[in-house]
């Protein structure tokens, strides 16, 4: 009913391609935002329901963090078509990065850490990219599964990573942003939340405006069609490498983030196996490839499911840990298969087929 | 019509001007095959020329020659009055030269809108940093070349599906868009590969209005290759012929419709 574009006339160009062309997903965005970096943070302070830490730490931050690399990963995979199987590797040279960056300049920011582990990575990713001009779909996949061996391989090996430490662990000394620290053990919920939130916007919002113009249409018109994409002028491996090198920073964020305000302390083989390179890939699949909302929705439903069984089958059901630890991967094993056979476009398709619906409803035509 | 003239005006008033594209000698082999055999021809600038021959003729292999898809083994061509060094597609394509394909290659995930904008990629400009940041300079560029894109969408009558993902659209459309992605980039020389094939009647007809219009409006210069003998009669201005990889004819059409070995190749000659 209220669901409408009908007598909301776009007079310029700018209103015609902005991001939310009804209004009420204008409004629905906003409310969103204020539920986010208002609602939620207050909560937490408040520690409503006695179980703020829990909640920060097997739900939000996860979800921040993997919807950020997922936005990373679909650039690469869902709007250049270049298939990887390297996030877990490129994460873990975000963390690598911002470990020894951190401990190498101890009065530089968390905030330029981040982003400089960011930039780092998307170095690497650059570089394990060069193949992807000669070879294509899944032989760049295998090719990318070496960069993920290889690099877990080199981070164990090479001691000057982890800084020469018995154990082969790094762990994230304390650091703050404007006095609050947001790395350690002494970082409140709050502020780590609210550190990840800040960077999944900005993350989202980059990713939205360079899929929006050139240098995005030039990526779909790499993976829909490279012979016609080379006849338009656009350089084939200038623009694979773009996109690895821009996926790649928005992964070694999230790597970053993952070690230094989620995980505390890594150990590389454990954190950014391939089993994250995977994972990533499922939420990149599951949400819809070349959708940056569809990345969001996915990295929240591979976070969110998990944590929803085990409630389910240990608390409401009183099953033993162990068989409902086994039975999480069967039923999130058989959720994806269903969703594969019945929506290959994933979640951020059937959320578009609904709001096709909704606003012709009550109609059906 | 003098062939050694710089320029000359034709029947309905155009001025076709000297040549843009001279291809001189080109020899293209592939292995031990030769598709295209020691085969000079050129195209004016402002002219409608068409490339016609019956099947492996060498004719899409001479547009790929062009556009720089096949390198050849012997000859020159020379562009504008310069000879080209061996390009890669898209630096040919940064020149001034755009091209629509036999088989629809439009990019089927992107909106009508969003595969013409793509045309007008060798005309954006912004970096890396401007496009994150949108606002201000990105922004800008986008709405100005827009503003282009949508006088090609006018121009083609395509208004009403402009935001329909180009894979739900029937052929004859897919292949109008083809030409306004081509269109969009505002070419010097633009080459059509078979622009007509599998087209009804009204499509065909629809299709040569729009060469024309292309043409006249913004005097672009084109090749085409096709094989529907009335089309390719009534627009073009001159008409090269080719055969087994050997050029047999080229003139304008009714030297060759009367032309000899044309006639053969067309309806067989017996061998004896």
């Amino acid at each position: 009913m209220f669901y409408r574009e009908s007598g909301d006339f776009k007079t310029t160009y700018a209103k015609d391609t902005q991001t939310f062309p009804i209004k009420l997903d204008r409004m629905g965005y906003y409310t969103i935002l204020a539920i986010a970096f208002v609602v939620i943070p207050t909560m937490l302070v408040m520690n409503v329901g006695g179980g703020a830490n829990y909640w920060t730490n097997a739900i939000l931050l996860p979800f921040l963090i993997w919807a950020i690399a997922s936005i990373g990963l679909n650039i690469l995979v869902g709007y250049c078509g270049q298939l990887s199987l390297g996030s877990g590797g490129f994460m873990a040279v975000g963390a690598y990065a911002s470990y020894k960056l951190m401990t190498s300049f101890p009065d530089l920011s968390i905030f330029i850490i981040v982003l400089l582990s960011g930039a780092i990575t998307a170095g690497v990713g650059i570089l394990f990219g060069l193949p992807s001009l000669r070879i294509k779909g899944f032989y760049l996949a295998v090719a990318t599964l070496a960069a993920q061996f290889f690099l877990v391989w080199m981070f164990n090996k090479v001691q000057w990573f982890y800084n020469y430490s018995a154990s082969g662990q790094i762990s994230a000394p304390t650091r703050s942003v404007f006095g609050f620290e947001v790395t350690g053990a002494t970082a409140s919920a709050e502020a780590k939340y609210l550190f990840c939130l800040v960077l999944l916007v900005g993350v989202a919002w980059v990713a939205r405006n360079l899929t929006r113009g050139r240098i995005g249409r030039s990526w779909m018109a790499i993976r829909d069609m490279d012979i016609a994409a080379e006849i338009i002028g656009v350089a084939p491996l200038k623009t694979k490498l773009s996109a690895f090198g821009i996926s790649s920073f928005f992964i070694g964020i999230a790597g970053a983030l993952f070690f230094a305000v989620y995980l505390g302390a890594a150990e590389v083989g454990e954190a950014f196996g391939i089993q994250k390179s995977f994972l990533l890939l499922f939420m990149v699949i599951i949400g819809g490839l070349g959708s940056i909302f569809g990345s969001i929705i996915g990295a929240a439903f591979m976070v969110l499911m998990p944590v929803l069984l085990k409630n389910i089958m240990v608390g409401q059901l009183n099953w033993a840990t162990d068989i409902a630890a086994h039975f999480e991967f069967v039923f999130v094993g058989a959720l994806i298969i269903i969703f594969l056979i019945l929506e290959p476009h994933g979640l951020a398709q059937l959320w578009r087929l609904l709001k096709e619906k909704l606003r012709l409803w009550p109609f059906p035509h | 019509m003098n062939a050694t003239a710089e320029s000359y005006v034709t029947e309905d008033g155009r001025t076709i001007g000297a040549p843009v594209m001279e291809m001189k000698n080109i020899t293209l082999k592939f292995g031990g095959v030769t598709a295209i055999s020691n085969i000079s021809f050129d195209i004016r600038e402002g002219e409608i020329r068409a490339i016609i021959g019956p099947n492996g003729a060498g004719k899409s292999s001479m547009l790929n020659v062009i556009n720089g898809f096949y390198h050849p083994q012997e000859g020159e061509i020379w562009f504008h009055g310069e000879k080209r060094k061996p390009m890669k597609p898209y630096q040919i394509a940064q020149q001034g030269i755009a091209r629509t394909f036999q088989n629809i290659a439009l990019f089927k995930g992107m909106s009508t809108l969003d595969n013409i904008m793509t045309g007008r990629f060798t005309h954006m400009k912004t970096n890396m940093l401007m496009q994150a940041i949108w606002k201000g300079p990105a922004e800008r560029e986008e709405n100005l070349n827009r503003d282009i894109v949508e006088h090609v969408i006018d121009f083609l009558e395509i208004q009403a599906i402009r935001k329909t993902p180009v894979g739900r659209l029937p052929y004859g459309l897919q292949k109008r868009v083809e030409l306004g992605r081509a269109l969009a980039a505002q070419p010097k020389l633009l080459l059509l590969d078979e622009p007509m094939a599998g087209m009804n009647v009204e499509e065909k007809e629809d299709m040569s209005r729009f060469i024309l219009d292309v043409n006249d409006e913004f005097g672009t210069t084109i090749a085409l290759i096709e094989h529907d003998m009335g089309v390719v009669m009534d627009i073009s201005d001159r008409v090269v012929v080719l055969d087994y990889g050997k050029k047999i004819g080229d003139g304008t059409p009714d030297e060759v419709r009367n032309n000899q070995d044309v006639i053969d190749a067309y309806l067989g000659v017996a061998h004896d």
